[in-house]
């Protein structure tokens, strides 16, 4: 209860000190991906968004630096210290990156402002597939020979820590196959040349719907809760948690903004305020559904206190997983 | 044959006066954005996206379409006229197409390149129309392995057909793999080659190494020549259209062996570049007249052109009927689709019928919208030609940088396309061929990935390759490709030897 006010405290706070500072220039979102891909999508529904509702006097922009997975991005925010018209928007890779590369730059070096929602991930399989169950999987990975093909958007990334995290625990070796995108790999599933794949729920849903592919369980700890019907006869919260099945690996992947570090309070305040108004307007709400994302809206100590446990959390498993470069 | 009523719907959408509008708009803004290397396509869609947000889906998908075309018929505009092309698959049609622009024949150029990209791109379009469903289906028959085999096919049929010195042909391929494996491998995803330097760990980018190798190395051509201060002899000749049109039927059998690989690799996700080469490769050897590619043949500008445009066409259907994106610009158009609140993939043809006819049907009309203004300013742009290069060299020279900065917005890059230029330089003076080493940075990757995925899946298994009759005929062909060039090569020598046989 004394949290809940305190919170409230500093969100009343945040938004009297929001009026104390405003950008004076056009802000720019770097997306450290390239155009097309869900970071993108979510920067530019958030540029939609601050233009209709008229959040803001100045333009945002969004501009696309997918050069070195986002390395060059986020050496960029490092050098921009105490610019406070530089967004960055982020995922996992923020972790992940610079611990597989060693690019002298991490979080650290940021302000944070906000995480925005949690994505997902899904265990998905051909429609047509016998596995039906993470009992089924744990017994075709055992029985397959050459190992079971397991598939996912690049190497040493999410989808692989996560199919590391899977197989490690249910005992069975499996042949990791990395394709260029999730995209790329749920339809390498529906023409049926994996049998398992890793993916967030945007990048399979289309070929769900189509009655290609289907999705096994989700590793959330807790069912994704849309209950509006995606396919004929399902909805997402009729998808199982694989832990329901047993399963006791769990993975989501945070969605969040950052600022240069070096920026004064008053204009972090700005940010937190206005991303607060973006997440409650119904097109977010929308944009969330569309892609299955959990709204989940952290600020202040909560959003450092989340970066600093799943950073923990990422580290141990690349160590296990051995992605961390050994030179 | 519903389809036909479904696209007759379509065109009532489409013609309507504000997207007629649109149409004009976007194919402007296209050929703005196409001529500026670099910013063509993804970019330039890209920018223009937010300013669709308010407008109804159908609206927006045509402006932004339609800005596509512009681009892909802006692109061949500064490769026939600099030598530098404006997108990836514009780099076969600057292999005749320069030449001619250089010996006065811009306009014919320009007239057979944006002919040949209609004719590939409604060839395209009316695939989409009529076989869509079992397109989408035969798609999902592309695995690793099959995958591997089409750029296989690839790499054969243009190293088989070409007629340059077959070991300057393999040091050029080389040296393009050796570029495409820098940066992040997406296989084990360890660094290759970046030797601890940050910008490189993305890899080359192939665009940059282009406008470096074709445009800075003309450049500096030119300058070694001496600075002219005389323009070429251009005349601005309003009738030159139709005129190029009048040789067009004697190269029908070219048009239709483009629209064949185009469509062929378009499906087969091969995509338009590799479009591109196999076709300029397969008029080369086909051609009477295949001697003389490279010195200024309109069939050069035509073979290629209308390959590339046919492929980029077909690859809009994977992205609509499967949701993946065959290129950039539709990986934009993709998330644009999901902006407006709208799902590619199978069902799309099923649950937005009038969304999806629209744009097929606005895919004629832009066509058409798109000939009509590039046409009527071709005498314009050959006239260009009459400016002497001193005057345009810089103006050349901002342009291949911002192309080169815009394509990831890294500063590195106008370095990297400035050695690159000096690199093209030493490349034609020591009469090594480009073409192959362009092939090999934009598909060896790609190729290394699906070789080395096939291989994982199969447990190093190399059998994978000959596993069905997909994959198998494939491999035949082009294994077939690859030994017809010297064969024929050897037969027709051995013939000439004979003199009965001489003509």
């Amino acid at each position: 209860m004394k949290r809940a006010a305190l919170a409230g405290a500093a969100l009343l706070l945040s938004t009297l000190a929001a009026s104390a500072w405003e950008p004076t220039k056009s802000v720019e979102i770097i997306v450290p991906f390239g155009p097309g891909g869900a970071s993108d999508q979510m920067a530019r529904t958030m540029q939609a968004i601050i233009q209709k509702h008229g959040f803001s006097k100045e333009s945002f922009i969004v501009v696309n630096k997918p050069a070195a997975t986002g390395g060059e991005a986020m050496m960029e925010m490092k050098k921009s210290k105490g610019d406070p018209h530089k967004l960055i928007t982020t995922s996992s890779t923020i972790y992940m990156t610079p611990l597989a590369t060693k690019i002298p730059v991490s979080w650290h070096d940021f302000t944070p402002v906000a995480m925005v929602a949690q994505d997902e991930f899904g265990l998905w399989v051909n429609a047509e597939s016998p596995i039906k169950s993470v009992s089924d999987l744990a017994k075709a990975a055992k029985e397959a020979h050459p190992p079971l093909k397991v598939g996912g958007g690049g190497s040493k990334r999410e989808d692989e820590l996560v199919s590391f995290g899977v197989f490690s625990e249910l005992g069975a070796p499996i042949s990791y196959i990395p394709y260029k995108s999730g995209g790329e790999a749920s339809t390498q599933l529906a023409g049926n040349h994996i049998v398992v794949e890793t993916n967030n729920p945007s990048e399979d849903v289309a070929n769900w719907r189509a009655g290609l592919t289907r999705p096994l369980c989700v590793l959330s700890p807790k069912r994704i809760a849309y209950t509006a019907k995606v396919t004929t006869d399902m909805a997402w919260s009729d998808v199982p948690t694989c832990g329901e099945q047993g399963l006791k690996f769990t993975y989501n992947m945070l969605r969040g903004l950052f600022l240069p570090s070096g920026v004064t309070p008053e204009q972090q305040a700005y940010y937190v305020d206005l991303i607060e108004k973006v997440t409650a307007t119904p097109e977010w709400k929308e944009y969330l559904e569309r892609n299955a994302l959990k709204a989940d809206v952290r600020t202040g100590k909560d959003y450092v206190d989340f970066l600093n446990a799943d950073e923990a959390k990422h580290k141990d498993l690349m160590a296990k997983a051995g992605f961390l470069p050994t030179n | 044959m519903e389809n036909i009523v479904y696209l007759l719907d379509g065109f009532q959408v489409a013609l309507s006066l504000h997207n007629l509008l649109f149409m004009l708009i976007g194919v402007l803004l296209g050929i703005v954005v196409g001529v500026l290397p670099g910013l063509g396509g993804p970019n330039g869609v890209a920018i223009l996206l937010p300013l669709t947000f308010g407008m109804d889906p159908t609206s927006a998908i045509i402006l932004l379409t339609s800005i596509y075309w512009g681009a892909l018929f802006g692109g061949a505009i500064t490769a026939v006229l600099f030598n530098i092309p404006g997108e990836p698959w514009s780099v076969a049609t600057t292999f005749d197409g320069y030449p001619m622009a250089q010996q006065g024949r811009a306009g014919e150029a320009l007239t057979a390149a944006f002919t040949a990209s209609f004719v590939g791109a409604i060839s395209g379009v009316m695939l989409i129309t009529f076989l869509a469903p079992l397109v989408a289906k035969f798609a999902l028959r592309f695995g690793p392995a099959e995958f591997f085999a089409v750029f296989f096919l690839t790499f054969c049929s243009f190293i088989g057909m070409g007629k340059e010195n077959k070991a300057k042909i393999i040091v050029s391929l080389a040296f393009g793999f050796i570029l495409a494996g820098v940066g992040i491998d997406t296989i084990s995803g360890d660094m290759r080659m970046t030797f601890g330097v940050t910008e490189l760990m993305s890899g080359v980018d192939f665009l940059v190494v282009v406008i470096g190798m074709f445009g800075i190395s003309e450049i500096l051509l030119a300058l070694e020549e001496g600075m002219s201060f005389r323009g070429k002899n251009a005349k601005i000749d309003p009738i030159v259209v139709l005129r190029t049109w009048a040789q067009m039927p004697r190269y029908i059998f070219t048009f239709i062996r483009s629209c064949l690989a185009g469509i062929w690799l378009g499906i087969s996700p091969g995509g338009a570049v590799a479009a591109s080469f196999m076709g300029y490769g397969l008029a080369k050897r086909f051609s009477s007249r295949g001697e003389r590619f490279g010195q200024g043949e309109i069939e050069g500008v035509i073979a290629p052109e209308t390959a590339a445009h046919a492929a980029g066409t077909a690859a809009l259907l994977p992205m609509l009927a499967l949701g993946i994106p065959g290129s950039a610009t539709a990986a934009v158009l993709l998330g644009g689709l999901m902006i407006w609140g709208l799902q590619p993939g199978p069902l799309l043809f099923v649950e937005q019928r009038d969304f999806v006819w629209g744009l097929i049907a606005s895919m004629y009309l832009g066509n058409i919208v798109g000939l009509i203004v590039v046409l009527s300013t071709v005498p314009l742009f050959a006239a260009i030609m009459r400016i002497p290069f001193a005057l345009i060299a810089p103006v050349i020279l901002m342009m291949c940088a911002i192309g080169a900065y815009t394509v990831a917005n890294a500063e590195f890059d106008i370095w990297l396309m400035l050695i690159f230029g000096v690199v093209g330089y030493a490349f034609k003076k020591l009469d090594y061929p480009l073409a192959p080493m362009v092939l090999a940075l934009v598909l060896g990757d790609r190729a290394e990935d699906a070789f080395r995925q096939a291989l994982i899946g199969s447990g190093g298994d190399l059998s994978v390759f000959w596993e069905n009759g997909l994959v198998t005929s494939l491999m035949v062909i082009a294994l077939a490709l690859l030994l017809w060039g010297p064969i024929s090569d050897g037969l027709s020598r051995l013939r000439s030897r004979r003199p009965v046989a001489a003509e």
